[in-house]
């Protein structure tokens, strides 16, 4: 039975599954249910600074877009931080980690972006024994309008500037969330770095309207007629947040530079490709305000399956395998040639990779041999590029080969060549100028 | 072939084995509606395949992907639309098609699984709105002073009519019978299109206007052929099939309760109260096809106790599907197959039993080892096929095979302004869908002779 405790800035934990600071977190009862179900860790939702309470919406908060069968994919609020009393939460934090001393415990901080206001709110939360903070710089809709929020997270130098004010004023681990609302995730997280921050944890949500209500004239989900954008969240983002993550765990300028993955994680696969990336934990919100608190079984039960069976007797035995695997572009092999093939006893002939291909792609895909309905793949057309596959109903009718023997009929060239890529191809403007 | 009622222990034959509640959730629909839930569901596992087989397999062409694709993206009157647009009785067919032979046969998702996409459910989700507000969405053509007869009120002649008129071409229908609908108003099985479903959809198809039916007015006996190809400028004929087949058995004619199946379905179809039609405790149906499924299933329904239908041939032979074999078997009804019926047997005037002698085949010839059994049975219903009638064409020189009116790709007649379709020509299925097809082929090439604008 593998060992999933993890062991983030010295905070511990009995798996890496943690509940991303949201509703879920928003109070004792819930943390404890949590707890309870087996989550390892929570970042309790994001308080703000002492003072009338934040004032929610009373309309509908969250809109959605579902697939099939009315499947949730993808979430988006525009609540804002917590709206209940700061000596509230304070007390049940301190509380729940009492009574929770296994569990990691994170609170979530975003005051106005004066430094005061930073030192206020951390020696009181420092009071709570809270193994930690989360400098909530992402919230997209509402806070941000009052300079807070992805005002912050979007400019490189308050990110840092905040950190170390934090860093400054407090003992305990500083992890800071970002944003994905920003052109280059690199920024925010190399400031981040250098302000003295402990891990980053990303990704907040996106900006998002999820669809425009067609009789009322109005975003889907509209408040008396009036609708903004919101944060979207759920399975949708999820490559959204590998891309950022990969993008973290693989600048020079971050190395070392722990990781807390968010963003779409529902089963433990995504978790586990969330540690392949490099994270050392995972948070979940859409999943668990999909499904309850329950899913976490699954997770559990599912990450210790894939360790035992690969062998991983540890989480850090294959956190962050995958990294070494992403790069550039241009450092791709372009002498690694691949052809699509189809199975023809799997083939139920729905002639969908023929029509995409012919109408979309490289016309690599025949309809019919010898006037009968069949479907496939020409050799001298096809370019590889996998748009069959992923269209293909039947899971494993459609695989890419990889060619290694004669020679390839589009271009002419062996299949078998040494590795090659641009920035040595003759075609590059940069290799022709070297060769002038 | 009288219908007569005795009492229970010699001949038993009576009305109102059921209550009304029991007959009410007999004959209710076979397949109840889907939900907008569960047709979107369903609409979303389609494939959207290219060149679709489900298409090719619709005698009618439907475009099957768009109009499911069309549920899925919440544009059911976009469905019905594309649905009409190759198959005015679409309503109908997705009610009573044998898909399991046809569209969802072919259903990629049947090969792959052996669970096709529910093509007629999904039919009958996008048409039912469309033919409840009981207006054609299709506009007449101006009229363009061409007018054509059509005989025969059925799914041939609607279909026909209703393309006429999108031509601009005015047409008369010469209908036998009170009610338009041909077999759809009088043979389709009950449960099958439910609360006047046929009525309403022949009335939805005549509300495009440009149609005059003439109810009650037979060919041959109150119009003559001839006065048609005079006063009009094309002919179609969809008369479908007239006339039954005889066992040929001694007495067949004279014993009571000894019924051909379409007459009395057309008995039950028009009855305004099912408890109070005859109907045997003991029933024997002979034949295979529909016909034989839908009285025996119906008799089970109105309360019969035992109901036999005897095939003279293997299960696989019969021209029921899988699918309606398996209905009429888990209604109750037992299938005897490998038999054929060789005599009646009567008591006073009544029948009392029939008299069956085993078969096999020996070289594709049908023969018997000799050995014999009885079955008691208070009614008897013969299903064995219907026969063209077409005495009403009073000897026109066209061209008939096998009691049936031959016709070209365009359904041409050999006769010169004579065009024909549905259960009356050779060739056909048998089926409302091909009857569909043919009328709109048929109003195709009526539109394109007569020089009026491609439909
Ligand atoms: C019991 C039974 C069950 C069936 N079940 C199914 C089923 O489940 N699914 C399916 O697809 N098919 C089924 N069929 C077959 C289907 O009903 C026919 O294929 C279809 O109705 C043929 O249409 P049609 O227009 O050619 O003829 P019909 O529907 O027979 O219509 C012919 C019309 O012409 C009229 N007519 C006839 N002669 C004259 C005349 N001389 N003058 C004026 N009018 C005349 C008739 O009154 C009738 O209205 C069934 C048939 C029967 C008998
Ligand atoms: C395979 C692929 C290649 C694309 N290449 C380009 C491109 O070369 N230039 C460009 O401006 N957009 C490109 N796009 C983006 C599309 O134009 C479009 O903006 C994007 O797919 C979003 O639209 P959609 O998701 O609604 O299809 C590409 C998209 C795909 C899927
Ligand atoms: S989820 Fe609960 S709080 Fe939200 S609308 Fe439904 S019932 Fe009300
Ligand atoms: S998409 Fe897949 S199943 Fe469909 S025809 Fe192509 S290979 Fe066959
Ligand atoms: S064959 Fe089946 S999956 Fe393919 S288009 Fe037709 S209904 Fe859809």
């Amino acid at each position: 039975m593998a060992d999933l405790r993890t062991n983030f800035l010295g905070v511990k934990s009995p798996n890496p599954f943690w509940l991303a600071s949201a509703p879920p977190t928003d109070r004792k009862v819930n943390v404890e249910r949590a707890f309870r179900a087996g989550w390892g860790g929570v970042v309790w939702k994001t308080l703000g600074e002492a003072g009338p309470p934040i004032v929610n919406v009373s309309g509908a908060r969250y809109g959605a877009i579902h697939g099939p069968d009315r499947r949730l994919i993808a979430l988006n609020n525009i609540e804002l931080i917590t709206d209940r009393d700061l000596e509230i939460n304070l007390q049940e934090i301190k509380e729940v980690k009492r009574a929770w001393r296994d569990r990691a415990l994170i609170v979530s901080l975003m005051v106005p972006c004066d430094e005061d206001s930073w030192k206020a709110i951390l020696a009181r939360v420092e009071e709570t024994d809270c193994d930690g903070v989360e400098l909530n710089f992402g919230c997209p809709h509402g806070m941000s309008e009052r300079g807070m929020g992805s005002a912050v997270g979007q400019v490189p130098e308050y990110v840092e500037m905040v950190a170390r004010w934090c860093k400054a004023h407090t003992r305990m681990p500083v992890i800071v969330k970002l944003t994905p609302n920003i052109t280059d995730i690199k920024n925010p997280a190399r400031a981040a770095k250098n302000g003295g921050a402990d891990a980053v944890s990303l990704i907040n949500t996106i900006n998002s309207i999820m669809a425009i209500d067609l009789d009322s004239m109005t975003p889907d989900v509209a408040i008396d007629g009036k609708g903004t954008h919101g944060g979207m969240c759920g399975p949708a983002v999820k490559p959204i947040a590998l891309a950022m993550v990969a993008e973290i765990a693989r600048d020079r300028e971050c190395a070392g530079l722990p990781i807390s993955a968010i963003g779409g994680i529902t089963t433990w696969r995504d978790a586990a490709e969330f540690i392949a990336l490099g994270a050392g934990t995972a948070q979940v919100c859409t999943a668990a305000m999909t499904y309850g608190f329950k899913i976490v079984e699954e997770m559990i039960s599912g990450l210790s399956s894939f360790m035992d069976a690969k062998g991983y007797a540890r989480i850090d035995d294959f956190r962050g395998r995958a990294v070494p695997s992403i790069t550039d572009w241009q450092n791709l092999n372009l002498n690694f040639v691949v052809k699509a093939e189809i199975d023809q006893d799997l083939c139920i002939k729905c002639g969908r990779c023929h029509i995409v291909c012919e109408d979309t792609s490289h016309q690599a895909i025949f309809a019919h041999v010898n006037g009968k309905r069949r479907f496939v793949v020409n050799d001298a057309e096809c370019v590889g590029c996998n748009l069959c596959a992923l269209v293909c109903p039947v899971e494993g009718c459609i695989t890419l080969v990889h060619k290694t023997a004669g020679v390839d009929p589009r271009t002419g060239l062996d299949y078998a060549r040494p590795a090659a890529n641009w920035t040595t191809h003759p075609n590059n403007p940069s290799v022709q100028k070297a060769a002038e | 072939m009288t219908i007569a009622a005795h009492p229970p222990g010699l001949s038993d034959v009576a009305p109102g084995r059921l209550d009304e509640a029991s007959v009410s959730v007999n004959f209710a629909d076979l397949h109840p509606p889907l939900a907008r839930h569960e047709a979107k569901v369903e609409a979303e596992r389609c494939y959207f395949c290219f060149d679709a087989p489900c298409q090719k397999a619709c005698p009618t062409s439907i475009d099957i992907p768009l109009f499911i694709r069309q549920i899925a993206a919440d544009n059911r009157y976009g469905a019905a639309r594309t649905i009409f647009d190759a198959n005015i009785m679409g309503g109908m067919c997705a009610r009573v098609c044998p898909t399991e032979t046809l569209c969802e046969e072919a259903c990629v998702r049947e090969a792959a699984e052996g669970k096709p996409v529910t093509i007629g459910l999904l039919q009958r989700y996008a048409t039912d709105p469309a033919i409840a507000a009981g207006k054609s969405p299709y506009a007449r053509g101006a009229p363009t002073g061409r007018r054509a007869a059509i005989v025969g009120a059925g799914p041939a002649g609607l279909a026909c009519a209703h393309a006429l008129a999108i031509a601009g071409i005015e047409s008369t229908i010469f209908e036998a019978h009170p009610k338009a609908g041909g077999l759809n108003e009088y043979g389709i099985a009950a449960y099958k299109a439910i609360d006047g479903f046929a009525a309403k959809e022949a009335a939805f198809i005549l509300s495009i206007g440009g149609i005059e039916v003439r109810y009650g007015a037979a060919l041959g006996r109150d119009v003559k052929f001839d006065d048609l190809r005079r006063d009009y400028d094309a002919v179609f004929l969809g008369t479908g099939l007239g006339a039954t087949n005889k066992l040929g058995l001694a007495r067949e004619g004279e014993l009571e309760n000894v019924v051909d199946a379409v007459d009395y379905i057309a008995r039950l179809r028009q009855a305004e109260d099912l408890t109070k039609l005859p109907v045997g405790r003991r029933v024997v149906v002979i034949g295979g096809g529909m016909t034989a499924i839908d009285i025996a299933v119906q008799s089970k329904k109105l309360g019969a106790q035992n109901v036999t239908i005897v095939y003279r041939r293997g299960a696989d032979k019969m021209k029921a599907s899988r699918f309606e074999r398996e209905l009429a078997q888990t209604s109750g009804v037992v299938i005897r197959t490998w038999a054929r019926p060789v005599s009646l047997e009567g008591h006073g005037d009544a029948l009392s039993g029939v008299v069956f002698e085993d078969t096999h085949e020996r070289d594709g010839v049908l023969a018997s080892p000799g050995s014999v059994f009885r079955i008691e049975a208070d009614m008897l219903f013969t299903a064995i096929g219907q026969r063209g009638a077409l005495d009403a064409l009073d000897g026109a020189p066209i061209d008939v095979k096998d009691g049936r009116i031959v016709v070209d790709a365009e359904r041409r007649t050999s006769l010169e302004g004579v065009w024909a379709g549905g259960d009356c020509v050779l060739g056909g299925e048998d089926l409302t869908v091909s009857a569909v097809e043919d009328g709109k082929q048929a109003a195709r090439s009526i539109a394109a002779a007569l020089g009026v604008a491609r439909i």
